[in-house]
């Protein structure tokens, strides 16, 4: 067994874009399947039917199906619904906000009730409405208890990014592939992009200890 | 008459692919081997998981530094990336010869399933990847029992083995029946990465369905359902489970799941 490490120097400009364009899905993703789950978590709490009832079966609907299966739904479907291709982007960009945003939902909704009832009916009782008290008083107090939840959440994310490979999106595993079939060295390239995920997982847990350090329990 | 005409899509529905042979038979085998893949896998992960949270919580250093690097490193990387590692990248580094040669033609049919390379990188790839997971979930079992159960059990004058095999292990893996219910489940799902390897899974089926057929769409409807039937089904199975298992007075039903 010779093992051939220049290779990820060679390639070291295909790795990186391959690298860039995982990052702006990941970050993006994050970002709007954040605002969902909290939509979506805060709908599922809600008394009115029309809001619970069709969050509930958003949410369990998707946690009951993989991934891939969303990511093919939304390349398949995207092209038919706009009438016109999509670049693989955006689906998959899409995918990912409604597949995350179920399993935010539910991390959302753990935090909603996890603030005690008592904050709720103070902060009715000086006067806020429903919604400020949500918006001022609830959220702030869940937001701080999800936190580890969140990240543990962003940290999968993260690494279900590489599943963009499956509809041809160059991100950092769909460019090692590549690599790897055009120079035979599938070891070295995959160990290597292993590493790169485990450095930038490890990277997230780390930022989100001192982050919980910071608040302390709420 | 069809539902594009009512949505206004420019696209034919054709559900018969479904059932039309082969495609029926090829959906049918699918099941069969995500079924049988996913259960394997399970073994493995449960038999890795149960021996992770043994060393992760016993009171040696070193075994106890490697276990917490391996949960570590195999929880943090992506599947997909640890499949490609296992199906590409192992048979490089493999010293060349008859064994090796073997390995890449492998073809037992067996009862069940064909076994091949493809077969046992996928169950290889996803039962370490659970591992790592069901090791973390007991390793947290475990240290939720309280401390005098160990000292009580040790000072009843069994072995730490003893202690572990009959008082640590059992009651920890109760605990942890809910987090786990959700692994069992995860395990199903995650092997329709096993499709991205060329096992013949109900994923890789569906691919096949649409490149013969060109019809996506149904086929992807086709295998969302069958996915959620086996979800349904296991969360079922697993709330029975629970409710029989759990530990009257220590936990509340649910009080663990995120």
């Amino acid at each position: 067994m010779d093992l051939d490490w220049t290779i990820i120097v060679r390639n070291w400009p295909v790795l990186l874009s391959g690298f860039v364009n995982t990052l702006k899905l990941a970050v993006l993703a994050i970002g709007a399947s954040f605002l969902l789950g909290v939509v979506a978590g805060a709908a599922r709490l809600s008394r009115s039917p029309y809001l619970h009832y069709p969050a509930v079966v958003y949410i369990e609907f998707i946690r009951g199906v993989p991934l891939i299966m969303v990511i093919f739904w939304f390349y398949f479907l995207t092209p038919i619904l706009a009438g016109r291709p999509l670049d693989n982007f955006t689906s998959a960009l899409i995918a990912f906000i409604v597949f995350e945003g179920a399993y935010l939902a539910e991390i959302v909704r753990a935090g909603i009730q996890s603030v005690p009832v008592g904050q709720a009916q103070a902060a009715i009782s000086t006067g806020l409405s429903q919604r400020q008290a949500m918006r001022h008083v609830i959220l702030p107090q869940a937001i701080r208890n999800m936190i580890p939840a969140l990240v543990t959440r962003f940290i999968v994310l993260f690494m279900d990014t590489s599943l963009a490979y499956v509809i041809g999106f160059r991100e950092l595993t769909r460019v090692a592939r590549i690599i790897a079939e055009r120079e035979f060295r599938a070891f070295e390239v995959y160990t290597f992009i292993a590493i790169v995920y485990f450095v930038c997982t490890y990277a997230m847990s780390l930022v989100a200890r001192r982050v919980e350090d910071r608040l302390g329990p709420a | 008459m069809s539902v594009s005409r009512i949505l206004g899509l420019q696209y034919e529905f054709r559900w018969s692919v479904l059932w039309e042979s082969p495609y029926g038979e090829w959906l049918l085998q699918g099941i069969k081997n995500t079924v049988v893949l996913s259960l394997l896998a399970w073994l493995v992960a449960l038999v890795l998981g149960i021996a992770l949270g043994f060393l992760r919580t016993a009171p040696w250093r070193i075994p106890r530094a490697l276990a917490t690097g391996y949960v570590e490193f195999f929880r943090n990387t992506p599947l997909l990336v640890q499949l490609f590692f296992w199906y590409f990248a192992v048979p490089q580094v493999l010293p060349a010869g008859p064994w090796r040669d073997a390995l890449n033609s492998l073809n037992l049919q067996t009862p069940i399933l064909t076994v091949n390379y493809e077969f046992l990188a996928g169950l290889g790839g996803l039962g370490v990847y659970t591992s790592a997971r069901v090791g973390e979930t007991i390793r947290a079992g475990i240290q939720a029992i309280p401390r005098q159960q160990t000292e009580a059990a040790l000072s009843s004058g069994l072995s730490l083995g003893q202690a572990y095999r009959y008082v640590l292990i059992p009651v920890g893996l109760r605990i942890v029946i809910p987090p786990m219910a959700t692994e069992f489940l995860s395990i199903f799902k995650n092997s329709s990465l096993a499709v991205t390897i060329g096992f013949a899974e109900v994923t890789f089926q569906t691919q096949q369905v649409n490149s013969y057929t060109f019809k996506g769409l149904e086929a992807v409807t086709a295998a969302t359902l069958i996915y959620l039937a086996i979800s349904l089904t296991i969360a079922a199975f697993m709330n029975r489970l629970e409710r029989r298992y759990a530990i009257p007075g220590l936990i509340a039903r649910g009080a663990t799941r995120e």
